[in-house]
């Protein structure tokens, strides 16, 4: 049976014509290229490296950005566009994610002419892969701690360090990463092949399986003068790229969550118990209506930050709001989906179980639910819980 | 050449239609709507033919809805040049007013090749092609699995029973298009963004008298109650009984 997003109060209806023709692309591209092969790349823990120059092609990469063989949509289109990846899975969403907001978005911002020039046209087309390296084994929810380094030599730069949690890092022909320097943290362009740059995929994951998570290494490893973001002016630069990439994931997991419920709708329906379809019993009756309601609710907080963000209005917590809002949301229909569905639930015939296991990576990356949650209060107390004041 | 290729909006499969309280109209429930699949076929095959130079001009028409500008626009970021939707104020509007509407509007546009679905996804009328051309006085094929243009002749290709039909068709010509004749592609983003810049005309659609009037749609008659004809193995002479003398399904 082909999917049937919810869409209860007619959300979409608040879209544009031309973000609709966006939707309705994406949905189908997602029905016929993802889903039939998606199943099977997350059991064998492979990335669908098919569809990048197909995505490439339809312009779904660095979509919000302008020139540079860009797309130039608006936020809003960009959200719709991983909203509808998502569906299919966190992991090729993930994908998008990182080459958009996380690659082209800081050399779209922060980069030099050149560095535009060079980089800029080949990851849009897909011909080019792009990783963001922030998070490492020993900071993760606290990036300042980074211990990755960058010392000026005569004619570059030597970077030593580690990066962890780094998706698409093996399979990335550019690496934006982030190191400590006399003047404080900036973004360098490490390229794939350089001496003392080495990565390795970290293995034995039940999370996001369809996507390459990695570790990077430097170790002396020599980039030259220009390979630093001239733009980047500390920590707050990487942070930036994660606001834009947390936007798209607040997105996202709407998508996730749809899959969920419409899985949820049609096994109630159709699954026989005690002699009357399931969904004659006002228990799964409720839960349909708590996750119809959470992913309205979901459709509203997101079409309005993407419009503040269009308008230039938006503030860095109300992607933090969103994100939060929406990935919990999404998780909790991915785990009441797969309850509902019994023992059928834990198998990969029915999405539910791998939407389940994906999004908790996702309500951890990108900050996590809690660090959100203290986003949003120093934010409306004044006061700072997190711990760095 | 000027292609115009003839598109209506239809509710996607997926949706559930029954007819709205009153009968004079039928209610659509859940679900997206669409380019109708033929029509979008044809649409595809029209962008090829533009894009390889047999066509400089390609033009879609679509008679419906004042919210179809989204699957105009559609046509338009797939490759379509221009885009005319003809508001359509009728509430019921039947395959032969729609012909003299749409040719009327071939017409104006100086078009000399009209591709369109065989039928529409919807009301399966499967006759406005037809009627176009008789209206315009043009050549007419049907169930096109192939197309091609050169010289001011179409050749196409008809699928029949043991044999392919190959056709010339001395233009101008309306022809109809059956599934395997094009894949759609994908629109691009890119091709959103430059379509947002291509002419979209919009304007009310002229007065045609419908040939028939709508009296009612009436829901489909209620399914017979299941039997259960017996249980475990023992049934299983019953039921093909039952299959084959009482439902001759066998």
């Amino acid at each position: 049976m082909p999917y049937e997003a919810p869409d209860f109060m007619d959300v979409d209806g608040l879209l544009t014509d031309d973000e609709r023709v966006v939707r309705d692309t994406v949905r189908s591209f997602v029905e016929e290229r993802v889903m039939p092969d998606i199943g099977k790349h997350f059991e064998e823990g492979t990335f669908p490296h098919n569809l990048i120059p197909e995505m490439g092609e339809m312009g779904l990469l660095g979509a919000s950005l302008e020139g540079y063989g860009c797309a130039g949509m608006n936020e809003t289109t960009y959200g719709v566009i991983c909203r509808e990846l998502e569906r299919g899975d966190s992991g090729v969403r993930s994908f998008v994610s990182v080459q958009g907001s996380l690659v082209m978005y800081p050399i779209h911002t922060f980069g030099s002419e050149e560095q535009k020039q060079r980089w800029l046209p080949k990851l849009a087309a897909g011909k080019a892969v792009g990783c963001f390296g922030l998070t490492e084994p020993d900071f993760g929810s606290d990036p300042g701690g980074m211990i990755t380094n960058a010392k000026p030599t005569a004619d570059g730069w030597v970077l030593n360090g580690a990066k962890m949690w780094i998706t698409n890092g093996t399979i990335a022909d550019v690496a934006v990463v982030w190191a400590k320097t006399p003047e404080g943290i900036r973004g360098f362009l490490v390229e794939k092949g350089t001496k003392g740059y080495t990565t390795r995929d970290t293995e034995r994951k039940w999370s996001l399986r369809a996507s390459h998570t990695s570790e990077l290494y430097f170790d002396d490893c020599h980039v030259s003068k220009d390979a630093i973001l001239p733009g980047s002016t500390g920590l707050v630069s990487a942070l930036m790229c994660l606001n834009s990439a947390r936007y798209g994931i607040a997105w996202g997991a709407i998508g996730a969550a749809q899959a969920c419920y419409d899985e949820a709708l049609r096994y109630a329906k159709t699954r026989i118990i005690y002699k009357k379809p399931m969904g004659r019993f006002q228990l799964v009756q409720q839960k349909l209506v708590e996750m119809l309601t959470g992913i309205t609710n979901g459709q509203l907080l997101a079409w309005r930050l993407g419009n503040l963000k269009d308008t230039g209005k938006s503030h860095f917590t109300h992607v933090s709001m969103a994100k939060r809002n929406n990935v919990k949301m999404a998780l909790e229909c991915a785990r009441t989906t797969r309850d509902m569905l019994g023992a059928s639930g834990i198998t990969h015939e029915y999405v539910s179980g791998r939407h389940m296991a994906n999004l908790e990576s996702v309500i951890t990356y990108e900050g996590t639910h809690d660090i959100h949650a203290l986003i949003v209060g120093m934010h409306v107390t004044g006061l700072n819980a997190l711990g760095n004041d | 050449m000027h292609i115009a290729v003839l598109m209506k909006r239809v509710p996607e499969t997926t949706a559930r239609v029954r007819p709205a309280a009153g009968g004079r109209s039928v209610e659509v429930q859940g679900g997206e709507t669409i380019i109708s699949t033929y029509d979008e076929i044809a649409l595809e095959r029209a962008i090829q033919l533009r894009e390889a130079g047999v066509a400089t001009k390609l033009t879609v028409v679509c008679l419906g809805a004042a919210e179809a500008t989204k699957e105009v626009r559609k046509a338009l970021a797939m490759g379509a040049d221009e885009g005319l939707l003809l508001v359509d104020a009728e509430p019921f509007r039947d395959p032969a007013s729609a012909a003299e509407v749409l040719a009327g509007a071939v017409k104006d546009l100086g078009a000399q090749l009209v591709i369109c679905g065989w039928k529409a996804l919807d009301d399966d009328s499967a006759v406005v092609g037809g009627c176009v051309a008789a209206r315009l006085g043009w050549a007419y094929a049907s169930f096109a699995t192939k197309l091609d243009v050169a010289g001011g002749t179409a050749t196409v290709h008809r699928e029949m029973e043991g044999a392919t039909e190959v056709l010339a068709v001395a233009l101008p010509a309306v022809i109809t298009v059956q599934k395997g004749l094009a894949e759609p592609r994908f629109a691009s983003l890119k091709g959103i963004m430059a379509a947002k810049k291509k002419p979209l005309v919009e304007k009310p659609a002229p007065a045609a008298s419908n040939a028939s009037a709508l009296d009612a749609y009436l829901p489909p008659p209620d399914r017979p109650p299941g039997r259960i004809v017996g249980e475990g193995v023992a049934a299983v002479a019953e039921l093909v009984r039952v299959l084959k003398e009482e439902v001759h399904a066998l």
